[in-house]
């Protein structure tokens, strides 16, 4: 009865969702004040439908109803409550209900935080949201029913892969979708602006918090992912460039794009065109990620159970959406007028820089992702695209990137002074050259060491960098500390935003820098008792022993991590074989310090009383994440800004001087 | 053209869906099998019932047959059974069963549940025929000649349309 509810809500949604696309655009255009205000009350409608429909899917998952098709094939009576609610959306069907949720929720806060927007623009904006809805609702409806019930309910459900059966895992799809949906609000105001044919600095403070919002969103839901196919794959690694993972890449580098180009349009009312299709870009990618994952164009380890008419449905989807908004932008971009000039070398031209670097980073990473698809069309057989090429292309887009980084927010407006700059950063470069030559000392011309050392002085350099510009702004040491003391208080949210995000990218540099230069690995078979040494650490396998868990078997072994004879960690890795469904999973056991992990994994025996282990010695991995978690915060921090809330300023009339 | 740069992203974008309608006819999880041409590796499993023989090399010698790797805990198996049974009611060509990495008692009461197209069946109890013939996942299906040599491959569920246009052909010349 419930799924039945939820079913019929579903329905009753798609309905409104028309309303809502339909009656608030044709409002706008006719400058009808009741009809525009339906987009409100419809996106409260909208949210409490498929809030409904989301519930009774949730309650079917808690209740583990077998009746239902989705329920049965994707959970298991015995699974924790945690997964089985993380189950509601680790399946096709189930998922596309939380991404219109998502959206519906999006919608909403629209209409209750919009109260600020101007009315055609709200109405317009609104319009365009429930479009998106609509798509997504008759997919859903016309061929991913998660409510479908099964004639013979099973005794019990086929359970969840239990790689799949992870903390880190159960929360990276919500994340990843609201900063995928998240970007369809930067898509609505820029249809909305191109239908309205006006782009001001009004629309760029509006639409930068939701794109901001969904960017940090993102940012956690891959940094989530990744995290979990570090500890929880057992290869050691964090980022495989595998389609799946680019597919949710590429909106994350049009949306950092986007974040930047919003800030032009909205300081110096430039750059508009460009940050309209940037807008629209960063959604299509994203939803470009589902068509990917979903249709089985791509293959990836981790796409859905793809189904040609589903395929279809999405790329039609995906001409519409996409298509549309293209054409729109053909027809009425020309009209939309430049702003202010700037030269080369300016806070602007920096910007600009880093939506280069940005744009063809995300182009590369789209090339790379589909170039077995064009390999494959064209006749030329099976390829795949792997980590040489991403990180051989990928890298030479950063570095300039990086070093621009710390530039860039000390220039100022229109025109900048290089020279001046570079002198600011002279405590940059020395720390830069420092670590570089320390670096270099420490590695001796091994083979990685010109990477080594030159992501070392990236990540100083920018980190000493930030810390200029930010000094500067405070006056520290040129103005008395109670000055400075002043300043800090009186910084605006977006300031510490950008000196955090900024850092944090260091950070994140240091982390990926390390982490492949400098990884150690043993792959070998070891036998109870014996010692191998792993960056200066003796390993010793003191035990392996079968254990039995709730589902699975698993063999357990002990590891003690001794430096200089001082025992410093056990660490005990197992290998479990799961019931139902049947497969193997690695639970590696890590070791976390400042400086590296220790990571290990326990394989096969090998018959003769060996067994294939695989040890790691993973340097600055938690910088990854400390520098993920810093970026998430320097988001939030920037969305806090209170002039995102209330100095949205005021439009002016459209500033054409009558010609006289 | 003034405005050729507004339609730019337009065009890139045509192309893109051109190569993605290509691209949703393309199976790129299915690596062309090397075996196909090339003779079909032992046969050599213990039979599953009591009622019916397990496989032996011999039985790829004898005239056209279908090689299908199940399992019981495998979903997309219970989606092309129906159409095994078919060609089984039909006598179609003869199915020879692997049950692989499966406990015996599991694969019997799913057979009795469902129903048993094969003519015979054997155990792959610890999947190595199932390595021998290339299997990456069930279900798998080979189809191969009184010579024992392998003339179509399917990957995944067997479907109406793979078996009309891929496998009946085949079926059809051979028996002329």
């Amino acid at each position: 009865m419930i799924a039945e509810i939820g079913h019929y809500a579903l329905v009753l949604a798609l309905f409104v969702a028309l309303i809502q696309a339909v009656l608030p655009l044709v409002g706008a255009q006719r400058g009808d004040a009741a009809w525009m205000a339906v987009g409100s009350q419809a996106a409260l409608a909208l949210f409490l439908l498929v809030g409904a429909a989301f519930g009774a899917l949730t309650y079917a998952y808690v209740v583990s109803d077998f009746s239902l098709a989705n329920v049965a094939q994707n959970s298991h009576s015995a699974k924790p409550m945690l997964y089985k609610i993380s189950g509601v959306w680790g399946n096709h069907e189930g998922s596309l209900l939380l991404w219109v949720t998502i959206l519906a929720v999006f919608g909403l806060a629209v209409a209750a935080f919009g109260g600020n927007l101007p009315p055609r623009l709200k109405a317009r904006v609104l319009s365009v949201q429930a479009m998106i809805s609509t798509g997504f609702l008759l997919f859903i409806l016309l061929t991913s029913n998660p409510f479908a019930r099964l004639a013979q309910p099973p005794f019990d459900g086929n359970g969840l892969n239990p790689l799949l059966q992870d903390p880190g895992l159960a929360f990276h799809p919500p994340f990843l979708y609201l900063g995928y949906v998240g970007f369809s609000m930067a898509f609505s105001f820029a249809i909305a602006a191109l239908i309205e044919g006006r782009v001001d600095a009004a629309w760029a403070r509006w639409v930068r918090p939701w794109t901001l919002a969904a960017w940090c969103f993102l940012t956690l839901g891959i940094g989530l992912g990744s995290w979990w196919a570090y500890y929880e794959l057992g290869w050691g690694g964090w980022w495989y460039w595998d389609p799946v993972e680019n597919a949710s890449f590429m909106p994350w580098l049009a949306g950092t794009a986007l974040l930047h180009s919003a800030v032009v349009v909205e300081k110096r009312d430039a750059l508009k065109t460009w940050t309209i299709l940037l807008a629209i870009v960063t959604f299509s990618l994203s939803l470009l990620g589902t068509f990917l994952v979903r249709s089985g164009v791509i293959t990836s380890v981790h796409s859905f159970a793809s189904d040609p008419a589903r395929g279809l449905f999405i790329l039609a989807m995906l001409v519409a959406t996409v298509g549309g908004s293209l054409v729109l932008f053909a027809v009425r971009g020309p009209a939309l007028k430049g702003g202010g000039l700037f030269a080369p070398v300016s806070r602007e031209g920096s910007l600009l820089l880093n939506n280069l670097l940005m744009s063809t980073a995300a182009a590369t990473v789209l090339l790379g992702t589909l170039y077995p698809l064009f390999v494959d069309a064209l006749g030329g057989g099976k390829v795949s695209v792997g980590p040489p090429f991403f990180n051989a292309v990928f890298v030479p887009l950063m570095v300039p990137m990086v070093l621009a980084m710390a530039v860039g927010p000390l220039l100022s407006w229109k025109r900048g002074d290089l020279a001046g700059v570079l002198m600011r950063l002279k405590l940059a470069l020395a720390l830069a050259a420092a670590a570089a030559a320390l670096a270099w000392l420490v590695m001796g011309g091994q083979p990685k060491t010109l990477a080594a050392s030159g992501g070392l002085a990236l990540a100083a350099w920018l980190f000493v960098g930030t810390l200029v510009e930010f000094a500067g702004r405070l006056l520290l040491f040129r103005a008395p500390l109670a000055e400075s003391w002043t300043r800090l208080r009186a910084l605006p949210g977006a300031a510490w935003g950008m000196a955090i995000t900024h850092a944090s990218m260091a950070v994140l540099i240091g982390g990926i820098t390390g982490s492949s230069a400098w990884m150690e690995e043993k792959i070998q078979v070891m036998k109870v008792g014996e010692t191998v040494m792993l960056a200066g650490h003796e390993v010793t396998l003191t035990n392996v022993r079968d254990e039995r868990g709730p589902n699975y078997l698993a063999q357990r072994g002990t590891f003690v991590l001794k430096k200089n004879g001082q025992t410093v960690v056990t660490l005990e890795p197992e290998k479990r074989s799961y019931r139902q469904p049947p497969r193997p999973t690695t639970e590696t056991a890590i070791h976390t310090t400042f400086w590296g992990d220790y990571y290990t994994v326990i394989g096969d025996a090998d018959g003769q009383g060996g067994y294939v282990v695989r040890l790691y010695f993973n340097p600055m991995v938690a910088w990854m994440w400390v520098g993920i978690l810093m970026m998430t915060l320097g988001g939030i921090v920037s969305l806090a800004d209170r002039r995102h809330r209330i100095g949205a300023p005021v439009r002016k009339r459209a500033a054409q001087p009558a010609a006289t | 053209m003034r405005h050729w740069k507004y339609i730019l992203p337009l065009v890139i974008f045509a192309v893109l869906v051109g190569f993605f309608v290509r691209g949703l006819d393309l199976k790129p999880a299915e690596v062309p099998s090397p075996l196909i041409g090339k003779p079909a590796p032992a046969l050599n499993l213990k039979p599953l019932l009591d009622t019916k023989p397990g496989l032996a090399d011999a039985d790829l010698k004898g005239g056209l047959v279908l090689v299908n790797f199940f399992a019981s805990w495998c979903g997309p198996c219970r989606i092309e059974h129906p159409l095994l049974m078919d060609i089984a009611a039909k006598k179609i060509v003869p199915i020879l069963g692997v049950n692989y990495k499966d406990k015996p008692e599991d694969a019997k009461a799913w057979l009795a549940n469902l129903g048993d197209p094969f003519a015979k069946i054997g155990v792959d109890f610890d999947g190595r025929t199932a390595i021998d013939w290339g299997v990456y996942g069930v279900p798998e299906s080979f189809l191969v000649d009184a010579n024992g040599i392998i003339l179509a491959k399917q990957i995944g569920p067997m479907m109406q349309k793979d078996w009309n246009e891929r496998f009946l052909p085949k079926i059809k010349e051979r028996s002329k």
